[in-house]
């Protein structure tokens, strides 16, 4: 089987392996590595538990190949609070707001939100249940987490509308 | 890993594209934004030996005014669609359907020509290009050719083009004057395939005149569907004289192969599809009404200035 070498950018560190076109993006992390932060639910798309961002775009990091993201840089939730370990503003929120249940889906979820809230800092809650349709949480406890979104917006600083 | 082992080719250019889609031949598939292909290699609902990656081709990228109309590169993401200015302004049918693509993390990667090759019978912009007579471009080692988007789509995940040829950009035609737009879809869960749905745009004329009316159907056959019957009916009436939900029964007239699967029988699918079609035609002619008036008063103004 033919293997190409990739170099990606995780979370500020230069990356590179020999892969076969084939591995996700997801399976890279995962298993290239060693981030098992990212979660991996269907494996098709669906459930957005991969959610990674690849270029600081919010992507879904089962849909892609590791191949296609040769050059980019990629944060994946390990990269998303501090190097000490304090918790952003997002992962606090879900914290205080019972965002999470059994976590499975909370780093897809953590990462979709952080993405959502840089580019649209003070929401409606319309807008924040649509942001949030793209990642699915088998507990179901969306109340929580749509209160965590709210909660993480104020503290950032949008005014809410 | 879950799907079937492949070999990837970059192209750098397009005429590199599809002379390495014209060597490799049937077993050769293109991979734009992966957000089509990618779960049904997942799932070997598609197994491919080759993938040709042309995603990051500039070319294939942007939006822009061409002889009148909004070209748009056919490997240009949903999101760049979405965010655009200039299709909002040019093509709002285009745009208004775009937040029902998918979701935020998969416009964030499927491009528009991706959508519109995979011709999945219940995705929005195939519904779009063919209401608006899109024209799609597509390039072989033989050369260009222009296929409109009614010849564009001949079955379920099926298009008419051919396997060396490559989808390079469409172009929209902008409609100018007083027109209003809409898109209505219902599907179980936001981001899913519609279960019905409608794409439509109404002109009207100086009197209130239906000048042309264009009604896409998604979620209803086996390929996007036109309307054009129920269009011919209305071309030149007052709008004021059309009953909303005529519109609705007269689009779902002549429809030969409304799907019946585990999410809804043919019947559901044509009563709901009557629905939404009734629903855009009224949102679609308040707004192509409201700009009439703006126009007339700005003509009036004009004439007496």
């Amino acid at each position: 089987m033919d293997e190409t070498a990739v170099h990606i950018t995780v979370n500020g560190r230069a990356r590179t392996a020999t892969v076969e076109p084939r591995l996700t993006l997801a399976d890279f992390l995962r298993d290239a590595c060693r981030l098992t932060g990212t979660h991996l639910g269907c494996e098709h798309g669906v459930c957005g538990a991969c959610t990674v961002l690849v270029d600081g775009a919010a992507v879904r990091s089962c849909l892609m190949f590791a191949v296609q993201a040769d050059g980019a840089e990629v944060t994946t939730i390990e990269g998303i609070g501090s190097s000490d370990g304090e918790l952003s503003p997002v992962q606090q929120a879900f914290r205080d707001c019972h965002g999470l249940q059994c976590g499975f889906c909370t780093p897809g979820f953590v990462v979709s939100v952080t993405a959502f809230l840089r580019d649209n800092p003070s929401p409606t809650d319309t807008e924040i249940r649509h942001a949030l349709s793209g990642n699915l949480c088998r507990c179901t406890g969306y109340q929580g987490i749509v209160k965590a979104v709210r909660q993480a917006a104020d503290t950032l600083g949008g005014a809410p509308r | 890993m879950k799907p079937a082992p492949f070999q990837y080719h970059v192209p750098a250019t397009i005429p590199e594209a599809v002379q390495l889609l014209a060597e490799l031949g049937e077993g050769a598939k293109v991979l734009a934004g992966g957000q089509s292909l990618i779960p049904m290699l997942a799932l070997r609902l598609a197994v491919f030996d080759h993938l040709v990656d042309v995603g990051r081709l500039a070319e294939l990228q942007g939006i822009e005014r061409r002889d009148g109309q909004l070209w748009v590169g056919a490997c240009t993401t949903e999101a760049a669609v979405e965010a655009s200015a200039e299709v909002a302004a040019a093509v709002p049918l285009l745009a208004r359907a775009t937040p029902f693509v998918g979701h935020v993390q998969i416009r964030n990667r499927g491009t528009l020509g991706g959508s519109l090759a995979h011709a999945d019978p219940a995705a929005e912009y195939p519904a779009v290009a063919l209401a608006l007579d899109a024209e799609l471009e597509v390039v072989s080692p033989r050369g260009h050719r222009t296929i409109a988007a009614r010849d564009f789509f001949d079955g379920l995940w099926s298009t008419t083009m051919t396997p060396d040829e490559l989808l390079v950009g469409v172009s929209f035609p902008v409609w100018s004057g007083r027109s209003g737009f809409a898109v209505e879809e219902l599907a179980r869960r936001h981001g899913d395939f519609a279960l019905a749905g409608v794409a439509l745009g109404v002109e009207l004329d100086g009197d209130d005149r239906i000048r042309r009316g264009a009604i896409g159907l998604l979620g209803l056959g086996s390929t996007p569907e036109r309307a054009t019957a129920a269009e011919a009916e209305l071309t030149g009436r007052p709008v004021s004289d059309v009953d909303p939900a005529a519109v609705g029964d007269l689009a779902m007239a002549g429809l030969a192969s409304v799907p019946t699967d585990l999410h809804g029988s043919a019947d559901y699918r044509t009563r709901i599809g009557a629905a939404l079609v009734t629903r855009a035609w009224t949102t679609a002619t308040a707004t192509a009404t409201a700009t009439a008036t703006a126009t007339a008063t700005a003509t009036a103004e004009a004439r007496h200035g």
